[in-house]
C-alpha cells in the first residue's frame, strides 16, 4: 500500500510557502499567557475544593463522599453494595482499592494481567483508584495505569472511584502538569477525564444518564 | 439529476414552511443558548480564553508543516501506524485494507464527521460488513438511513414519537414514548455490538503532537467502548486538527464543551496514543491512524480564508444561525452545515456547485460573534461571495446593474418607474400570490408593502414651500 506522507507534507509545505493575510490574522492576544486567569476558578485551599467538586458533583449528578479514613470508605462502599445489591465488582490491584473493598462479601474480578470481557461485563460496580480529582470541572482524571485499564471504569453500570485527600487538584492545568510528571517518561495508552456518569441529551436535548457508560459515579474522597 | 443549488432551494422552502419543525428547532437551539450563557459565566475572562484558543490554533496551521510530522512520528514511536491519505479513494482504500488483514466481520463506530465527509458507511456496507454507528444520535438517523441533521446533534430534527416509532419498527422494540426507555433500548442493542465487533472506527478532537495522542471529546462513553473493546482502533482525522501541545487540552476542552453544549466539560474526555502497551490489562492490539487531507491543503494555500481551519467543530456557529434556525441541517446538503459549512465546503467541494451556501446568509455575523476560536465567519462568507463573482461574474447580473446604473442616473426615469410601480401594484392586486403575479417569487412567502402615499420627492417638494 502506497504512502503519501511526502505528497501531503509537500502540499503543505507548499501552502504555506504563501504567508497568511495580514488583515485576516488576529493579533489580539490575551492580558496574561496564563491559562488559570482566564479558566473558571479552581478554589484556593483544600476546602474550598471539596465545595467546588461538590458543587459540580451535584450539577454532575455524581455521588461524591468525603470519608476521614479508609475503614469509612470501606464501611461506605458495604452500604452501597447492600443498598444495590451487588453480585460482583471488578477490582485491580491498587492499595487504596484493596483497603476498600476488604470488607465487600460480594465475589470479585480482577483486571489484573487481563480478564473476560463478559464478565466483566456482568459486574455490577467496577471499583478504581485514580490519579487525581479536579475541583474545577468536578472531575476524576485517570488512565490505564492508575485505574486498572480502560474498561473497568467504563463497562459496569456503575463506576466507583477512590481518591487521597491529596489528589483533589484545583484545576485542569495542574492535572495536565501532574500527568507529565509522572508519566512523560512512558505514557499509557490511554487517559481520560470523566465528568459525572455516561450522559446523552440526543433525544429532545433530555438528560438521560446511562446512555453506554456507568449509569453511576460515585466518588470517594478518603481523609 | 438537479444540482446543488436546485436542491437547496426545493429543501429550504420545504422546511421554512413547516412551522411546527420550526418551532421545534427554535425552542431547543434556544434551550442551548441559556445554558450556554450560564457556563460561559462561570470563565474567569471567557474573551482571553477565546484569544488564546485562537492564537493555538493560529499556530498549529501555519507551523502545520512541522506539527503533522512531529505528531505522526511520536505514534509510530508508540506503534501506531499512520495512514497519510491524500483523499476519500485514499482513506477508504487505507480502512478497508486494515479491514481486510484482520478477516474482520463487524465493526463498531463512535461518532466522526471525517468518515461522513467520505462517505466510509455507505462503502463498508456495499462490501458486506456491518457497521453500526454507536452515538445515540448518529444511531438514530444511521436506522433512518439519513445524514447527520446537526454535526454535534445529529438526530435533533426528530422528536421522541418519530424514534419510538423507528425502533418498534426496526427494533422491535416495545412502545414507549420516554427518552429514558429509548435511550436504553439502544444501551442494549449496542453493548452487544462493543463486545463482537472486530474493528472500532473512531474520530479524533485533536491530535497532540508533541506526545503523539489523539483527543476525543464524548459524553456517552461509546468512543471509550468503541477504542477499548475491540481488536483493532482506527482512528480518522483531519490533518487541521494537530495541537502543538499537551497543555494546551486544559484551555481547548473546556471552551469546545462551552460553546459545543453548553457544558462546562463534557462527560469524557480521552486522550489516546498507542495500542496496548506493555504491562497494561486491555485495550487493542493495533491502532491506525487515518490522516486525511482531502482539499483540507487547497484551504491552507488560500491566505485569506485559512483560518477556517482553526475550526474545533463545536457546531456553536449552528446554534446561533438565522438560516440554519429556518432551513435546518438536511438543507444544506453537506457534511458540515450552518456557516461554517458554508465557508468550506466551496474550498472542500468547488466553488461554483456551492457558492448558493454563501449567499444563503443574513451576515448578521452572529456566528463570528459565537465562534469560540475566532474564525470571522460572516466575512469569511463575503469573501466567498467576492470570488465567486469575479471567477464567474454572471451575464444576467452584469446586465441588471447596467440597466441599474442607467436609470439611477436619469432622474425622470426613476421618478416614471416609481410612477408606473404604483399603478402596477393596483392593477396587480387581482392576480397576488397566483403564478400570475410577477412577483410570485417574493410574494409566495413574503408580503411585498404597499408604497407609500406620496414619494420622498414629492414630500420634498411640499416640505420646501
Amino acid at each position: 500500500m502506497s504512502d503519501h506522507r511526502e505528497a501531503i507534507l509537500g502540499r503543505v509545505r507548499e501552502a504555506l510557502r504563501r504567508p497568511t493575510d495580514p488583515h485576516v490574522r488576529s493579533t489580539s492576544a490575551p492580558a496574561t499567557s496564563e491559562p488559570r486567569a482566564w479558566l473558571p476558578a479552581g478554589g484556593d485551599t483544600h476546602d474550598d475544593r471539596v465545595a467546588l467538586f461538590a458543587e459540580w458533583s451535584d450539577k454532575l449528578k455524581t455521588s461524591f463522599i468525603t470519608v476521614a479514613d479508609e475503614s469509612q470508605a470501606a464501611g461506605e462502599l458495604a452500604r452501597i453494595a447492600a443498598e444495590e445489591g451487588w453480585t460482583s465488582v471488578g477490582v485491580h490491584t491498587d492499595p487504596l482499592v484493596q483497603a476498600c473493598t476488604g470488607q465487600l462479601t460480594v465475589s470479585q474480578l480482577s483486571t489484573d494481567g487481563g480478564y473476560d470481557p463478559a464478565e466483566l461485563e456482568k459486574c455490577d460496580a467496577g471499583i478504581t483508584a485514580c490519579d487525581a480529582l479536579v475541583a474545577q470541572t468536578g472531575s476524576v482524571v485517570l488512565t490505564t495505569a492508575s485505574a486498572g485499564g480502560r474498561a473497568l471504569s467504563v463497562l459496569p453500570p456503575h463506576h466507583v472511584a477512590i481518591a487521597r485527600r491529596d489528589q483533589l487538584l484545583p484545576d485542569l492545568p495542574s492535572a495536565y502538569e501532574l500527568l507529565r510528571q509522572r508519566y512523560a517518561a512512558a505514557w499509557p495508552s490511554f487517559m481520560t477525564i470523566i465528568s459525572g456518569p455516561s450522559r446523552t441529551g440526543d433525544i429532545e436535548r433530555i438528560l438521560v444518564l446511562g446512555a453506554h457508560g456507568p449509569k453511576k459515579l460515585t466518588v470517594i474522597l478518603v481523609g | 439529476m438537479s444540482t446543488p443549488l436546485e436542491q437547496f432551494q426545493h429543501d429550504a422552502a420545504q422546511v421554512a414552511g413547516d412551522g411546527d419543525q420550526r418551532q421545534f428547532l427554535r425552542s431547543s437551539l434556544s434551550g442551548y443558548v441559556t445554558t450556554r450563557r450560564g457556563t460561559q459565566g462561570r470563565f474567569q475572562d471567557y474573551t482571553s480564553a477565546r484569544a488564546a484558543a485562537a492564537e493555538i490554533k493560529w499556530n498549529a496551521i501555519e507551523n502545520l508543516d512541522k506539527l503533522l510530522p512531529q505528531f505522526a512520528d511520536n505514534l509510530e514511536a508508540r506503534g501506531v501506524k499512520v495512514h497519510w491519505c491524500r483523499n476519500g479513494d485514499d482513506a477508504r482504500k487505507a480502512i478497508l485494507g486494515v479491514i481486510h488483514a484482520h478477516g474482520a466481520k463487524s465493526i463498531v463506530k463512535s461518532k466522526c464527521m471525517t468518515t461522513e465527509e467520505i462517505h466510509l458507511n455507505e462503502l463498508l456496507e456495499n462490501e458486506g460488513f456491518e457497521v453500526v454507528e454507536s452515538d445515540l444520535g448518529e444511531f438514530i438517523v444511521q436506522l433512518r438511513g439519513e445524514a447527520p441533521y446537526h454535526f454535534v446533534f445529529p438526530a435533533m430534527h426528530l422528536k421522541r414519537g418519530a424514534i419510538n416509532k423507528l425502533f418498534k419498527e426496526k427494533l422491535k422494540s416495545a412502545d414507549t414514548d420516554d427518552p429514558e426507555q429509548l435511550t436504553m433500548i439502544a444501551r442494549e442493542v449496542l453493548r452487544q455490538k462493543y463486545l463482537d465487533a472486530d474493528v472500532g472506527i473512531s474520530g479524533a478532537n485533536f491530535g497532540v503532537a508533541e506526545t503523539g495522542m489523539i483527543s476525543i471529546t464524548e459524553n456517552e462513553g461509546n468512543a471509550r467502548l468503541t477504542t477499548a473493546m475491540p481488536k483493532v482502533h482506527i482512528a480518522v482525522m483531519g490533518i487541521e486538527k494537530v495541537i502543538p501541545k499537551l497543555d494546551d487540552l486544559a484551555l481547548l476542552l473546556p471552551l469546545l464543551a462551552t460553546a459545543g453544549t453548553g457544558q462546562h466539560l463534557t462527560g469524557y474526555n480521552s486522550q489516546l496514543g498507542g495500542p496496548r502497551q506493555a504491562g497494561e490489562v486491555d485495550g487493542p492490539e493495533e491502532m491506525h491512524v487515518v490522516l486525511l487531507d482531502n482539499h483540507r491543503t487547497r484551504l491552507l494555500a488560500d491566505q485569506e480564508q485559512r483560518d477556517a481551519l482553526r475550526c474545533i467543530r463545536c457546531g456553536a456557529c449552528l446554534n446561533v444561525c438565522p438560516i440554519f434556525k429556518n432551513v435546518g441541517g438536511h438543507t444544506y446538503g453537506t457534511t458540515y452545515q450552518g456557516p461554517i459549512g458554508s465557508v468550506i465546503t466551496p474550498h472542500l467541494r468547488g466553488l461554483s456547485s456551492w457558492k448558493h451556501l454563501s449567499d444563503s446568509s443574513s451576515l448578521c455575523g452572529a456566528c463570528t460573534e459565537t465562534c469560540p476560536v475566532q474564525i470571522d465567519l460572516h466575512h469569511h462568507l463575503l469573501r466567498n461571495r467576492r470570488n465567486s463573482a469575479q471567477k464567474q461574474g454572471g451575464v444576467l447580473e452584469s446586465l441588471q446593474m447596467r440597466i441599474f446604473s442607467f436609470v439611477m442616473r436619469r432622474p425622470w426615469l426613476y421618478g416614471l418607474g416609481g410612477k408606473l410601480g404604483r399603478i402596477g401594484h393596483v392593477l396587480s392586486r387581482p392576480i397576488q400570490g397566483t403564478k400570475l403575479d410577477p412577483l410570485y417569487k417574493w410574494r409566495a412567502t413574503r408580503d411585498f408593502p404597499d408604497p407609500a402615499a406620496k414619494t420622498f420627492k414629492e414630500q420634498w417638494k411640499e416640505r420646501r414651500r
